[in-house]
């Protein structure tokens, strides 16, 4: 009875779960979108690094064994897309670590929510800013005359893979978050991004890599990311890129999800 | 004058020490351009197929970038420093000791330029031992006053956003500065190959001369013609950016 007149939250109800989950990932937004400048570089490196390849590298296409494109900034899309979705995964990383770091999410722990809703909530938000990243690459692509080949279920296709991969970049930062407590040690990671997108095939076509970043690209997952977003750009929907990019990008939330809800439970071990 | 020069020593060595402190924050900031420089060797390397080349490994081209990277990624650094420093109230206890504001500002800056030194010098060792042709020492030592110049610069540029913002939430508006500048040049191809935008880009960006003036000696010799418009360059923009960062601490307030 008394709990009913201080209306104390049934954690088991899923609906309840839902309900808090979509609370935090607002919360998380609207704090990105507060300052527009922190989430800017997200979509600004990328396109930096965009502009950089095609205009130094647009020659590469006439290599001997480069695909058949239209130009190089078809082929570089995809990668594009690839590097912000996973510096969206630092930039979640970065906001709950200064979560960690200024208290909020001691209080969260302290409320009456489900731990996991913390970890979902901003993970959706995550998934929210991968729809904006994708939208924003494909436009760009767009605008300086890039094509869809694969036409509107090419683009969904690449809104598909992006948005999967996007949370699990996304529950990768937030695994290293609730380790290191410390957004500067997250911050860190930005070269890592690096190393993990050079070996792979998200900017240059696999058989053209050198050894043995070429064997690296065969095992990384990030490959099959970007050639799965990046087939519907070039050539057109084929189901064995669609699949594989796919089940990466799958691969990657199921990993990186149970990486972080185990952190998770550690954090809450040392609270 | 001994003064000043005790406490810009202070905050140099209080740097310095972070490195071994914080080593889960400095670590990758030491080993981002060799990763940089084996990550593009390793993607783009096929690109030096190209006769504009002139049959320049592409490892041996990409270096000088990765050397400059090192700066950037130091400069930027130094920013984000200071914004935590910012947030934890250390540096408003910094502003009330008895030192000028332009001493404290030098102290900072001059840190990133010896820190520079630490991912430059792995860079080498990596890319000597995977058979990049030593340069003449004169080649070398041109190359660390231009690497440890702009990373003055770019320190410059990010303690502006640091004394701006006032958290480390701006590191990647820091980043960007120093992918910008040491990307928007002749860093992957050199000038023929490079579409028209960008090599107009290259032609107004100071960094080029920069990155040219430490390139000299890894694919060619030395010479006045491209050291003293890379030193012009360099010395220019810290003399801009440092500008800026003395305007901003001056007005800080707390």
């Amino acid at each position: 009875m008394a709990a009913e007149r201080l209306d104390v939250p049934n954690v088991t109800d899923p609906g309840f779960t839902v309900r808090v989950v979509l609370a935090l990932a607002r919360r998380s937004l609207r704090n990105a979108l507060r300052r527009p400048q922190f989430l800017a570089p997200l979509v600004l490196f990328p396109s930096m690094f965009l502009a950089v390849n095609v205009g130094g590298l647009h020659r590469t296409t006439s290599l001997p064994g480069f695909p058949h494109v239209d130009g190089f900034l078809d082929f570089q899309l995809a990668g594009a897309i690839t590097q912000s979705l996973l510096l969206g995964g630092v930039a979640t990383g970065i906001a709950t670590a200064l979560e960690i770091e200024g208290g909020f999410f001691d209080r969260l722990v302290a409320s009456p929510i489900p731990r996991t809703a913390i970890v979902l909530g901003r993970l959706v938000a995550t998934g929210a800013t991968a729809v904006a990243q994708v939208t924003y690459f494909l436009l760009l692509g767009l605008l300086f005359g890039a094509t869809v080949k694969g036409g509107i279920p090419g683009v969904l296709v690449v809104y598909l893979i992006g948005i999967v991969a996007g949370v699990g970049f996304g529950a990768i930062g937030q695994a290293i978050a609730l380790r290191a407590k410390s957004a500067s040690s997250v911050q860190g990671i930005f070269p890592l991004v690096l190393v993990v997108l050079f070996v792979s095939s998200a900017f240059f076509p696999k058989d053209l890599l050198s050894s043995p970043a070429d064997i690296v690209a065969t095992y990384n997952p990030l490959s099959y990311i970007a050639d799965g977003m990046r087939t519907p750009i070039i050539d057109g929907v084929g189901s064995t890129s669609t699949l594989e990019g796919l089940a990466a990008a799958v691969f990657v939330v199921i990993a990186a999800g149970a990486i972080a809800i185990v952190a998770l439970r550690g954090r809450l071990r040392d609270a | 004058m001994t003064q000043s020069i005790r406490v810009v020593r202070a905050l140099v060595r209080r740097a310095l020490n972070e490195i071994l402190r914080v080593p889960g924050a400095a670590i990758p900031g030491v080993l981002a351009p060799t990763i940089f420089m084996l990550g593009l060797s390793s993607v783009f390397g096929k690109a030096s197929a190209l006769s504009a080349y002139h049959a320049v490994d592409f490892r041996t081209f990409i270096v000088p970038v990765g050397l400059l990277q090192g700066a950037g990624f130091t400069g930027a650094a130094t920013g984000v420093n200071l914004a935590r420093d910012i947030e934890q109230g250390w540096f408003d206890r910094l502003l009330l000791a008895p030192a000028p504001r332009a001493t404290l500002l030098t102290g900072v800056v001059a840190s990133a330029a010896l820190r520079a030194l630490l991912p430059g010098t792995f860079l080498l060792i990596v890319a000597f031992s995977l058979g990049v042709a030593v340069p003449s020492l004169l080649g070398l030592l041109i190359a660390a006053v231009l690497v440890m110049g702009l990373a003055c610069a770019m320190a410059c540029f990010s303690v502006t956003l640091a004394l701006r913002f006032r958290t480390q939430q701006a590191a990647p508006l820091m980043q960007i500065a120093s992918f910008v500048g040491v990307l928007f040049t002749t860093s992957y191809a050199p000038k023929p190959l490079l579409q028209d935008w960008l090599r107009v880009v290259a032609d107004v960006n100071p960094v080029t001369r920069v990155l040219e003036g430490v390139r000299q000696g890894f694919i060619g010799g030395v010479t006045w013609a491209h050291t003293w418009p890379a030193l012009l360059s360099v010395a220019g923009l810290i003399a801009v950016l440092g500008w800026f960062a003395a305007r901003g601490l001056r007005r800080y307030s707390f």
